[in-house]
């Protein structure tokens, strides 16, 4: 998709110069400011983003880049690809230094091609000073050797989503904040005839975010900070006895689970308690048939285990530039654009609680208050872990999650393919071929 | 130009070395050789090749590796989830390609009978093949579901279960399921090769067979299989190829789950290369496919091919 001055003028032109031009006289940064981001003549860019799972999170990004567009006369096609499909692209565009100009990337993509992405590092620490610093989480994902590589977009949140009456019916008033009573509420449903259902699959969000925080709020690590493997630890050993556990109460099949198999079973009103992006819950408002269970739904962060810490795992995305690009400072130019306030404030709350903000001062976007529903995950930013969390980001930790280890690890256990012990022991002999080096 | 001499030929006219050389035949072969020459070197032999060097060298994405000889192989020798994945293939390409060449021929000898309507049911036994494998695997991860399964439904309804088929939790399961799925989509290109080449044998054998009393099954094991024999290897050497680098049905359907139980040589070697992000890692278990690929064809090159007496010589 391109957007040109032209198409600005026809169709939606009025609209656009009307309503969005005043904001621009206001909001938007000289183009070429403090350090120096002055757009290559005729520059035009095109960028590969993800597809969205929020319509009105794309419309405004597209809305946003219209916004760019006609301050700049800098054309920006914007791509879509599966999400699943964006780190193959993206590797091979780094690799045979040929494709999109910028690229939105998950996880430790970043990390894995440092060298083929533009230093961001000076525009980042524009926009840091001036919206009040980045998360340090997201910033991880998208820094290399205390540079940026990218620039840290969002956060997708995951939290508890459940049916608030049944949970009532089970006998919890409130939503358990602990695991152990969490254990208690999903044996209760299971008994009414609720049960739950958590991605045993290999759901690349979902599984891995169950699996992560099963390890963590038990707290076990893949590695130390040293990147020594420490997954065969008693504490994995009691995170894979509390999985077993609470298995017990999961509707059959989640083994097989891949990404979407939660909200479908959720949405059908098959289980009573997920873990999801709140895609879910808008995916039931958005339907007139399912008003009454849209009404029913109730959010909360996952409960906190023995480590008494709040800390997830989460997909984050980030921004990136390829060094290759004709054109790295329209590049540049159109990130900056993008993140600056009228810009930001706009699609985070068109991402109704989605992407969360991954820079600290538009942590008051209305959109979280806006609902309660949306509460859980306005600070995903704030609490999430890295994957491979303590070790370094890098090609290791990016294997051993594209690998499924993790989630694997659990699988076998509740299954009863291995004994805790032994799927531990595993865990850590397929972790270790990553981490030898 | 009177002095040429009556009686003394004209010297022929010197002729040019282009002109001279676009009358050989064999610059004129390699000439015509070269264009589908280059395409194979540009689009086969190069991949292959900088596969192979790839699985020699450490390379990652984004890294430029070093050659590190037959390590990513001693990786692999240890590594549990590959061996996994060459049983799962090996279960894979043999179940699906005994079952597809069993029930195509099947259909094949059906679809050759004299049946209403055999040009409509000819076209309609095609519709499997024809639908993108992408678009058929999505159908089927429809039906194999834990939850919204059509099959489990209908059984449910029947009261013949009590609770959903875990098709794809379980692990045998899950084999058998996606090995089914293979199975449906490749069953055309099998029956309709082969009724193919059951359409080039004389109805004459045939006549002649029952005139001397022969039963069906006499005239299917002494006619029929033999004169077919050749156009069976040639399908099944390629069902076999086609099963054996099965990408797609299990991505889609599985992503190699559960606990790695359907992922197959070809899947693990995505997996490790480009999300995980070890090209060596994944070039070497996508090399390591070579020798069973290079089996397939030597069995069906040697074991199935026309033998002697089907040209009139002595086997």
């Amino acid at each position: 998709m391109s957007f040109t001055r032209r198409d600005l003028v026809r169709g939606t032109a009025g609209l656009a110069v009307g309503a969005v031009g005043a904001k621009l006289l206001g909001g938007t940064p000289a183009l070429a400011d403090e350090v120096g981001i002055e757009p290559e003549k005729g520059a035009s860019l095109r960028m590969t983003r993800w597809s969205p799972f929020i319509g009105a999170e794309e419309k405004q990004w597209l809305d946003n880049t219209k916004r760019f567009t006609a301050a700049t006369g800098i054309e920006v096609r914007i791509d879509k690809e599966s999400w699943e499909d964006i780190r193959p692209k993206a590797a091979v565009a780094a690799n045979v230094g040929s494709g999109p100009d910028l690229m939105w990337v998950w996880f430790d993509d970043p990390q894995q091609y440092p060298d083929k992405l533009l230093d961001v590092t000076d525009l980042a620490n524009e926009l840091g000073v001036k919206h009040g610093g980045w998360y340090d989480g997201p910033k991880s994902y998208a820094s290399s050797n205390n540079r940026f590589v990218g620039l840290p977009l969002a956060t997708i949140g995951n939290a508890i989503i459940y049916r608030k009456s049944w949970v009532k019916d089970a006998g919890f008033s409130d939503f358990p904040k602990d695991t152990e009573s969490f254990l208690e509420l999903c044996k209760a449903l299971q008994a009414k005839g609720h049960p739950v259902g958590f991605t045993h699959g290999h759901g690349v969000g979902d599984g891995n975010n169950y699996a992560h925080w099963l390890l963590w709020s038990h707290g076990g690590k893949m590695v130390d900070e040293g990147g020594n493997v420490t997954i065969n630890s008693p504490e994995t050993i009691e995170a894979i006895n509390y999985a077993m556990a609470l298995y017990k109460t999961f509707i059959p099949g989640t083994e097989s689970w891949l990404d979407v198999n939660n909200n479908r079973a959720f949405l059908a009103s098959q289980v009573s308690v997920i873990a999801n992006g709140v895609s879910a819950y808008y995916a039931a408002k958005a339907d007139p048939k399912l008003a009454e269970l849209a009404a029913d739904i109730g959010s909360t962060n996952m409960p906190v285990g023995k480590s008494g810490k709040d800390v997830e795992l989460y997909q984050v995305t980030s921004a990136v530039i390829f060094k290759y690009t004709k054109y790295p400072k329209a590049a540049m130019a159109y990130l900056r654009f993008m993140f600056d306030k009228p810009q930001m404030d706009d699609w985070i709350k068109a991402s109704s609680a989605y992407c969360c903000q991954t820079l600290k001062s538009y942590a008051d976007n209305p959109i979280w208050t806006s609902d309660p529903v949306n509460r859980p995950y306005a600070r995903a930013s704030e609490t999430l872990r890295v994957n491979g969390y303590a070790g370094p980001l890098g090609s290791a930790s990016a294997g051993v999650m594209a690998d499924y280890v993790l989630v694997d690890m659990f699988a076998e256990a509740v299954t009863g393919q291995r004994s805790p012990e032994q799927a531990a022991k595993r865990a850590e002999d397929r972790a270790r071929r990553y981490y030898r080096a | 130009m009177v002095a040429i001499t009556k009686g003394v030929a004209a010297p022929r006219p010197r002729r040019g070395r282009f002109s001279r050389l676009s009358e050989n035949r064999t610059v004129l072969g390699a000439g015509f050789l070269l264009p589908a020459a280059a395409i194979l070197l540009v689009f086969l032999t190069y991949p292959l090749g900088l596969g192979v060097w790839l699985g020699f060298t450490d390379t990652q994405i984004g890294r430029p590796g070093v050659f590190v000889g037959l390590e990513n192989y001693q990786d692999l020798w240890q590594d549990t989830v590959f061996w996994l994945s060459v049983t799962n293939t090996l279960i894979y390409t043999i179940g699906a390609s005994v079952l597809k060449f069993a029930l195509g021929l099947w259909l094949a000898l059906i679809l050759n009978e004299k049946l209403p309507f055999k040009a409509f049911f000819r076209a309609i036994v095609l519709l499997p093949w024809v639908v993108p494998t992408v678009l058929s695997a999505i159908a089927f991860w429809w039906i194999y579901d834990a939850q919204f399964s059509i099959i489990s439904w209908l059984l449910m309804r029947l009261g013949l279960i009590h609770q959903p088929i875990n098709f794809l939790g379980d692990p045998n399961a899950a084999r058998a399921s996606v090995i089914a799925a293979n199975v449906w989509r490749g069953i055309p290109f099998v029956a309709i090769t082969l009724l193919a080449g059951l359409q080039t044998i004389s109805p004459s054998l045939y006549e002649a067979a029952t005139l001397d009393g022969a039963s069906g099954w006499q005239r299917f094991r002494s006619i029929t299989l033999p004169m077919l024999t050749p156009i069976i290897a040639v399908v099944m050497t390629f069902s076999v190829l086609f099963t054996f680098t099965d990408f797609q049905l299990i991505y889609v359907l599985t992503r190699g789950g559960p606990v790695n139980a359907t992922h197959l040589m070809a899947t693990l070697s995505f997996q490790r290369a480009i999300p995980g992000g070890h090209l060596g890692e994944g070039a070497a278990i996508a090399v390591a496919m070579i020798p069973f690929l290079l089996g397939a064809v030597m069995f069906s090159y040697f074991g199935l091919q026309r033998r002697r007496w089907q040209q009139g010589g002595r086997d």
